[in-house]
């Protein structure tokens, strides 16, 4: 059960063959077994998931129900559910219990979706390893001395570790993309606008992308059909036709042309990441495809321009945390000011007061231009790279990350070095462009490799189809870790 | 101005007041240290030509919506004001409104 697709186990609930609160429950089980150990998941309801189970039965038994029905999804914690604690991985929210739905846990409660519990999360989704979380490290479960990335670790954790059917996150530099490849599972960030961030805690506005984490890409295309639509909460939601994320699933790979950038292959790539990504895409060769070399040549500014950027985004997102309305609130203070100050100071971690401080700076009065304007004049370079290699093909592929997963504890009073990480990530951001890391192997010390595939605008169909017919001819997706 | 990449204490402690985060001389020194490798990363900005470059703001190249001019959200002032923060076990909340310490004498 635990390794059935998502379209399997909706067959057999539909059929009567296991009932939504049997499966529900399973996966409770599943998790009071392993949670402790891997820490995925920062809050579970039991109580609220079964309640959800059993809605979901009565869905299925008057036949109203819809592809998601009666199946557990676990929710990354950035996401606001009624009635759930919703932290964010900060002691800022510990006790926040949010009074409203995010645009994406409703279109899941829509669809009759079991909200399985929210999943540990670097800290307002700033980190790569998932160790800036306050609620304590996630590990990966392929070797649970690693980190497994990040932001979304627990979302990745939970998937790999079969610990849910499938999960949200979110990706502001990599932060779905990162995790997944960490821990050998699928992820999806869409086109940005594509999903509502109504609801979403917001950490860089203009970045941000909810999508879908799961087994294959075909789940992922599932998923994304329910999250995925135009929202009017959300300024820049697009007003976009509905459509079948999953239509193109099928199609043969002939005539699919692959672009390699080759500042992707360059110093910086750990080898045995570059030869598991090299005999990928060896095999989308037999799959039909051709290969063209690209050139992103201003991608290697990504890190720096990013690193203004969403700083600057999270400096002003994040000042609504001052301990008034909601959230965090210092014992003990004098006047107003020092109120604000002790609040935010005690209620953040290290991580998050740094880039508050980061983008507190750049946009502070005499070096706006100097950081910020040339930060974004750069991200439109970096964007007009991708439109021109896009003349010349109809994705792009390359490594997820720079290596597999590392070490706790490995990276962590080097904050640079860790940023680097995300250097395969960050471009696509920029650029709002569409990206995905689906597994290709295992590289050093028998960890999973991620495989990036970057589309055009829009162009979140085609990718599945490449990612489906990569997964139907091998089976690295389909690889689980042992021993638990 | 131009662009300084290692900050001075001064420059970190006046960031700290900017941004509402109290922080002790320990701290703005450790914060001081690491904002100095982070800018040194950033600086890589600094030798590209951008002349002639529109900034880029937002992926999408779309205009703010607009709607009409009527009422579409309810009151839920109660509901948003029960999660209020607690002050010595009490929550900050008086007459439907938000109690912080007293500004104006």
């Amino acid at each position: 059960m635990f390794n059935s697709s998502l379209q399997q186990l909706g067959s057999a609930l539909r059929a009567g063959q296991i009932s939504s609160v049997e499966l529900t429950q399973l996966y409770l089980d599943r998790i009071a077994a392993l949670n402790p150990a891997l820490n995925a998941y920062i809050t579970t309801d039991a109580g609220t998931s079964l309640a959800q189970a059993r809605a979901a039965d009565t869905m299925l038994a008057n036949g109203t129900a819809q592809a998601l029905t009666g199946i557990p999804i676990a929710q990354k914690d950035i996401f606001c559910a009624k009635g759930w604690r919703t932290t964010c991985g900060s002691k800022m929210l510990e006790n926040f219990v949010s009074p409203y739905d995010a645009h994406v846990i409703g279109q899941f409660n829509n669809a009759g979706a079991v909200n399985l519990g929210k999943t540990n999360m670097d800290e307002f989704a700033m980190g790569s390893s998932n160790e800036t979380s306050y609620f304590g490290t996630v590990k990966n479960p392929w070797d649970q001395s690693r980190v497994p990335g990040g932001s979304s670790g627990g979302a990745a954790a939970a998937v790999a570790a079969r610990l849910c059917a499938a999960a949200t996150g979110t990706d502001t530099g990599g932060s779905i993309r990162q995790p997944a490849a960490l821990c050998g599972i699928s992820g999806l960030k869409p086109t940005y606008g594509v999903v509502s961030r109504y609801g979403m805690i917001a950490f860089a506005s203009s970045l941000d992308q909810a999508g879908p984490m799961a087994r294959s890409a075909e789940d992922l295309a599932m998923l994304l059909n329910a999250m995925a639509g135009f929202d009017e909460r959300d300024s820049t939601s697009l007003q976009r036709d509905k459509e079948d994320y999953a239509r193109d699933l099928s199609k043969p790979l002939d005539g699919l042309r692959i672009g390699l950038p080759k500042e992707f292959f360059a110093e910086g790539l750990g080898n045995d990441v570059a030869q598991t990504v090299e005999a990928a895409i060896a095999e989308y060769k037999k799959l039909g495809a051709s290969v063209v070399e690209i050139s992103l040549p201003n991608s290697k500014l990504s890190v720096p321009v990013y690193y203004v950027l969403a700083p600057a985004e999270a400096s002003s997102n994040l000042s609504r945390f001052d301990g008034v309305r909601y959230g965090y609130r210092a014992p003990e203070y004098t006047d107003l000011a020092d109120m604000y100050e002790k609040s935010r100071a005690q209620g953040f971690g290290a991580e998050v007061k740094r880039r508050i401080m980061i983008g507190t700076y750049v946009l502070s009065h005499g070096y706006y231009d100097a950081y910020y304007l040339q930060a974004q004049k750069i991200r439109r370079l970096i964007a007009q790279d991708f439109t021109e290699a896009f003349k010349q093909c109809d994705v792009i592929m390359g490594p997820t990350a720079p290596s597999t997963a590392f070490k706790l504890g490995e990276k962590g009073d080097d904050p640079v070095q860790m940023y680097l990480s995300d250097i395969y990530t960050i471009a696509v951001n920029l650029a709002g462009l569409p990206g995905m890391s689906i597994p290709c192997g295992f590289g050093a010390n028998d960890m999973p490799v991620g495989l990036q595939i970057i589309g055009n605008y829009f162009d979140e169909a085609r990718m599945l189809n490449a990612a489906h017919q990569y997964q139907l001819a091998t089976d690295w997706h389909s690889r689980a870790p042992q021993g638990l | 101005m131009s662009p300084t990449i290692f900050l001075a204490n001064a420059d970190v402690r006046k960031v700290a007041i900017l941004a509402r985060l109290s922080m002790d001389e320990a701290g703005i020194e450790a914060a001081r240290s690491q904002l100095s490798g982070i800018f040194t990363l950033i600086e890589e900005m600094q030798a590209v030509d951008t002349r002639g470059i529109a900034p880029m703001s937002h992926a999408q190249d779309v205009s703010q919506r607009l709607r009409a001019d009527t009422v579409t959200e309810t009151n839920q002032r109660e509901l948003f004001q029960s999660i209020a923060p607690k002050y010595q076990g009490s929550p900050q909340i008086e007459a439907g409104l938000y109690l912080v310490p007293q500004v104006i004498e």
